[in-house]
């Protein structure tokens, strides 16, 4: 039997909680993603001016991405083109979207945004994170309804058993309106990993998702 | 591992309603982008390559009521439809699965006029691809594949590798886009748009047009389940990030070269043509002669068919895909229309006329917003 791949870290931002590996690390005061990211981007603290660009989707992203990655590199120990990131969620970019698409409600005096436009399509977040790392590697957005963990780990597996991808960051970043949720993991092959938390399986991931709520 | 079989196709576009109608019409020099004044879309006329909304609506209604259905759905619909029939595939096998790539969606229902129309949950991607795997009686839940302007091709490189890994026998792949207020004036935003139809790699290209447009291919790893007797083969394909800028193109081309040298390094292969993205906006020609000629394939014939149909956006990926295995398949390289003199610091071996040749491999690729690259290979067996 193929050995499963392996969760070396995981981080979820929900609500006013950031967790890692279950842990809650950072419970934020506000109330509203716009205040927990500021909060977040404050107390780490993060020196990325590009991140005031950033639409909430992207921010969601890459905040989450940042702190799996604080203290777990994969840049150190893979070449960039071997580090995948695949990312799912249920709302696409329909939160910038609508943003947009206010912006031509008046026909006789419309101004649509290019830095507005360019976050109309969900996999900038998979740029954005790119972008801060330098990851090279393999690149896919999914949209589902819910979190579909058995599609995408099927998925990922023939990517690493392809040898496409030594390293991913995969998982759910979801951003529609006031709702928010992200969950990501950093997955490696066990061979590689000797601090593995939890096996990268279906069932087990979706534990983790559930506990979320 | 299985090989992965193309058992079917269609394409859907202002050129026609199948994929030999749409040959039939390049090979004729036939262009499909017209400069067009439509409120609904643009408060200004603009040039565009759009699908004959009267054509759409009696081809649909020989399927199904149209009013039940936008005109994104009934693209995709109508697109499926016809590739299936080319096949035995039974929809409900359980080892079947449907992927829809897109950008956008049903996202002309964002407007205000469109609203109540279908109900606010047809706006969710993952919600129109549900409607369409009901109508055709898909068992699994469909997947939805959203990576800006190389949607379709990572559509094509995904679905090939869950064949490889045995999760199905067989993936439908369906890429729809259509034109909408939304997208022009976003692209309109970016300076983006040609003043007149788009000149790929041209000296005089000045941006892009935009296209509408479905299509459908079906892989498999049981080839009996097409009725074609020439058997085309997707090769390897690779999707990589330039790590550079979410809206500009790579000045060295470094992620698409690293997606075509991921590929060359495993294929055996000659590459016999390129079919490039070939938008003919300033920065992504240069950006896709900079990478083709890092990795070496300068010399091979290479088109681009955004001149018949404009870009397509989600769709473009796979209906470009499907024009390119009819190239293998009928042994002709199809013309880049629009393109008259050399436009690159990089010169390339642009396909400037129709020619007749044996061919087998063909290389296509495609970059887009996100900084996102893909590489596909597909062969004649």
């Amino acid at each position: 039997m193929k050995k499963s791949l392996i969760v070396s870290s995981f981080c979820s931002v929900t609500g006013k909680e950031v967790t890692v590996n279950n842990k809650v690390i950072y419970t934020g005061s506000g109330n509203n993603f716009k205040d927990l990211s500021n909060d977040i981007y404050k107390n780490f603290p993060l020196d990325y001016p590009k991140f005031h660009k950033m639409d909430n989707l992207c921010k969601l992203g890459f905040l989450s991405v940042e702190i799996l990655l604080r203290d777990k590199d994969p840049g150190q120990k893979y070449p960039g083109d071997q580090i995948g990131v695949i990312l799912m969620n249920s709302a696409s970019s329909l939160d910038t979207d609508r943003r947009h698409q206010h912006t031509l409600s008046d026909r006789e005096n419309y101004f649509p945004s290019p830095s507005i436009f360019v976050y109309t399509l969900p996999n900038v977040v998979i740029g954005e994170i790119c972008i801060r790392h330098k990851f090279y590697g393999e690149g896919n957005f999914f949209v589902a309804e819910k979190f579909n963990t058995d599609f995408l780990i099927g998925y990922i597996e023939e990517l690493f058993e392809c040898n496409a991808i030594q390293c991913c960051i995969s998982g759910w970043v979801e951003l529609d309106g006031d709702d928010f949720e992200s969950l990501v993991f950093l997955i490696e092959k066990p061979d590689n990993t000797d601090t593995g938390i939890v096996n990268f399986e279906p069932d087990v991931i979706r534990k983790i998702y559930e506990k979320l709520k | 591992v299985s090989d992965v079989f193309i058992a079917s196709d269609n394409i859907i576009t202002s050129l026609g309603f199948t994929t030999i109608e749409n040959a039939r019409n390049m090979l004729a020099g036939n262009t499909g982008i017209r400069l067009t004044e439509d409120k609904h879309i643009a408060p200004y006329p603009f040039y565009a390559s759009l699908i004959d909304s009267s054509q759409l609506h009696s081809g649909f209604s020989l399927i199904d009521n149209p009013d039940h259905f936008s005109r994104f759905e009934q693209m995709s619909v109508c697109s499926i439809k016809d590739a299936l029939s080319g096949t035995e595939i039974d929809c409900a096998d359980p080892d079947t699965l449907f992927i829809l790539s897109t950008t956008k969606g049903n996202i002309d229902l964002l407007e205000s006029e469109n609203k109540d129309r279908y109900g606010q949950e047809r706006i969710y991607l993952w919600s129109t691809a549900r409607l369409i795997q009901r109508f055709f009686n898909f068992r699994n839940e469909p997947v939805v594949i959203s990576n800006a302007c190389i949607s379709g091709v990572q559509a094509i490189i995904t679905g090939a590798h869950l064949i490889r890994a045995g999760i199905y026998d067989t993936v439908i792949i369906n890429g729809t886009d259509i034109v909408s207020e939304f997208v022009l004036s976003g692209f309109n935003s970016f300076k983006s748009l040609s003043t007149g139809p788009c000149r790929p790699f041209d000296k005089t290209r000045d941006g892009l047009s935009l296209g509408e447009g479905s299509g459908t291919i079906i892989l498999t790893s049981k080839p009996s389940l097409s009725k074609s007797k020439e058997k085309m083969l997707v090769g390897e394909g690779f999707t990589t990030n330039d790590a550079n800028h979410i809206s500009g193109p790579s000045r060295t081309g470094e992620g698409l070269f690293l997606a075509i040298n991921s590929l060359l390094k495993r294929a055996s292969a000659e590459i016999d043509f390129i079919s490039a993205h070939g938008t003919a906006t300033l920065y992504n020609d240069e950006m896709e002669a900079i990478a083709i000629t890092r990795a070496g394939l300068q010399s091979v014939p290479v088109n681009s068919f955004k001149g018949y149909w404009g870009h397509t956006l989600g769709a473009a990926g796979i209906i470009e895909s499907v024009m390119s295995v009819y190239s293998l398949r009928n042994n002709v390289l199809i013309n880049t229309l629009g393109y008259h003199e050399m436009g690159l610091t990089n010169p390339l071996a642009i396909i400037d006329g129709v020619t007749r040749k044996e061919i087998t491999n063909c290389l296509k690729i495609a970059s887009g917003f996100g900084g996102c690259n893909a590489a596909i290979l597909f062969c004649k067996k």
